[in-house]
């Protein structure tokens, strides 16, 4: 019945919204900073845990819609072990594969997170998915106040 | 409801036609705003054709015409909502710029430090927040009526709040968020006891319920053209004369003067003295034509239609597992706001769109709403004239479906 929503809603999407990853509030954490989409109420919360220039642990809690629930569980799965260099290229591909327009974007780049690139197709979700992001590059600038994605 | 003539009202409204993601258009999203008949959009395109000038200005036959127009307008407004005198019809961009106008006008004359404020737990943002901006310009206080879980105004909490301190009353006639419908007569009999002007906030109640401002005896009513079927950016605000009168213009310029010099400058009667500048006047037309059509099918009719509909709506959610009716109020206008357990209403909201069914996910512009039932969101489906049980089953047909996706 919603063949069309194939792209958008993938079975890993699925997966996530129903047994999100990292989903716990981090009590030694070094970094965390709240996300807030005012447009949809979602609000999540986002900890970090470095080593120097090295994100070491990511975790987060809140509610959220299928896509953000399922973007910010992967998030915290793939920025485990990057530095925060790599972290913030990763955003910035994140960011130019749900909102740009290039077509030739590097998917192989992004890894699992390519699920996500469906959301291109729905503007009015595209804020959803890069909740996550927003929050973690707020994080990364080391800014203790919650962000908001309006 | 046999009677209804649904087939020549749907044809009458020609988006309905449209094909969305390749299947019939269900909008069911009219608490946003409403679709337009062609007596509207054909109305707007004949004022440009051939009745369009600035109105109130020239001795030109254009401008004469288009004044008419405008005027005769107001004068259907002034008879939909039983207004003793046309002077009290105030022609703003929406139900917004009535409150802020009525806060900022009203409210800074009559209301000061200490001074009391009361609305209820259900209000849309817009009349919360230019409440919360007159208190923090003049040290006033806002209070709040609460509800109960039903999303019902608690009357006695509500009676127990006016005090001498209150200065105003202002509250939703219906809810946008739970399709509550409150008791304003029963408000407004507490409150004029002890002398207090009510507001009401009719955004969501006028395409819904007949209102006669004057049995209802309210001080203010306003609300906004498109969600009755008319153009958007242009609504109403009615107030008594009397108040109106005793009240500074809200902005300056064109229209609202009788006599301008660089010392001092004199004011127009009403309701010029609200209008400053050149207003939407294709618009006002506009929202006189969708009164026509309105009263054409009649307010009673249309309100028992709906009212069918909504409690088909009611009846058929109740028997989804896992479906949680959000507002249960005894008296209910035609707005059903759900959630669903496990699943967030903006991917309800994507995945009802992808089978053409257009509904509100989200906040509702009512955050304290939200906070109340403890849900981030809801969805919302809200019902108009040219909806049908047909549209019903397909949007519970969708519902059943996303749950099984979902798993
Ligand atoms: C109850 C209520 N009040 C006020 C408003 C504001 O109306 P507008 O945005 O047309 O000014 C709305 C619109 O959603 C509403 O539902």
């Amino acid at each position: 019945m919603f063949e069309d929503l194939r792209e958008l809603y993938q079975e890993v999407i699925f997966d996530h919204n129903r047994n999100p990853r990292n989903f716990r509030v981090m009590d030694d954490a070094d970094r965390k900073v709240e996300g807030f989409n005012p447009l949809c109420g979602d609000r999540l919360t986002l900890y970090l845990k470095m080593d120097g220039e090295k994100i070491i642990d990511a975790s987060f809690q809140g509610s959220g819609c299928a896509i953000s629930t399922a973007s910010v569980s992967l998030m915290t799965e793939i920025v485990k072990g990057k530095t925060e260099t790599e972290a913030d290229a990763l955003f910035k591909t994140f960011h130019e594969m749900t909102t740009g327009k290039d077509e030739q974007i590097n998917l192989e780049a992004v890894g699992k997170l390519a699920v996500l690139a469906g959301v291109r197709e729905y503007p009015a979700r595209v804020k959803c998915a890069t909740l996550a992001w927003h929050t973690l590059d707020a994080a990364l600038k080391n800014q203790h106040e919650s962000i908001s994605t309006e | 409801m046999t009677t209804f003539p649904i087939d020549k009202i749907r044809a009458d409204f020609p988006i309905l036609a449209e094909k969305i993601r390749n299947k019939p258009l269900v909008y069911l999203d009219n608490g946003a705003s409403c679709q337009k008949p062609n007596a509207v959009i054909d109305s707007i395109s004949h004022v440009y054709r051939h009745e369009y000038a600035n109105i109130h200005r020239g001795v030109h036959t254009l401008s004469v015409r288009a004044t008419d127009k405008f005027e005769a307008a107001r004068e259907k407004v002034r008879g939909f909502i039983n207004a003793a005198n046309a002077n009290e019809i105030i022609f703003v961009r929406g139900a917004t710029e009535a409150i802020n106008l009525i806060a900022q006008t009203y409210g800074k004359a009559n209301i000061k430090a200490g001074d009391e404020i009361v609305i209820t737990a259900m209000e849309h943002h817009s009349n919360i927040v230019p409440w919360q901006m007159l208190c923090e310009q003049t040290g006033a206080v806002l209070k709040v009526a609460p509800m109960n879980v039903k999303g019902e105004l608690i009357y006695d909490d509500f009676v127990a709040l006016l005090n001498n301190k209150t200065r105003l009353v202002a509250v939703t006639h219906m809810s946008n968020a739970l399709g509550t419908i409150n008791p304003v007569e029963r408000i407004i009999a507490a409150a004029h006891a002890r002398n207090i002007p009510v507001m009401l906030d009719g955004a969501q109640a006028i395409p819904h319920l007949a209102v006669d401002v004057q049995a209802l005896d309210c001080d203010f009513y306003v609300f906004s053209g498109h969600k009755l079927y008319g153009p958007s950016g242009i609504g109403v605000m009615y107030g008594k004369q009397t108040l109106l009168e005793a009240m500074p213009p809200y902005q300056g310029g064109g229209d609202m003067i009788k006599t301008v010099s660089f010392e001092k400058s004199t004011y127009a009667g009403l309701p010029h003295k609200f209008e400053a500048g050149t207003p939407s006047i294709a618009d006002v037309i506009g929202l006189g034509a969708a009164i026509d059509y309105i009263n054409e099918i009649g307010m009673a009719n249309i309100a028992s239609y709906e009212a069918e509909l909504l409690s088909y709506a009611t009846e058929q959610a109740k028997q989804i597992k896992g479906l949680r009716i959000i507002g249960e109020a005894q008296d209910k206008g035609a707005i059903l706001s759900f959630v669903l357990d496990k699943i967030h209403p903006h991917d309800i909201g994507t995945m009802l769109d992808s089978l053409g069914i257009a509904i509100r996910a989200g906040h509702h512009c009512a955050m304290p709403v939200m906070d109340f039932y403890g849900v981030p969101a809801t969805a919302r489906a809200s019902f108009a004239m040219y909806n049908t049980r047909q549209e019903i089953d397909v949007l519970m047909q969708g519902i059943t479906s996303l749950i099984e996706v979902f798993g």
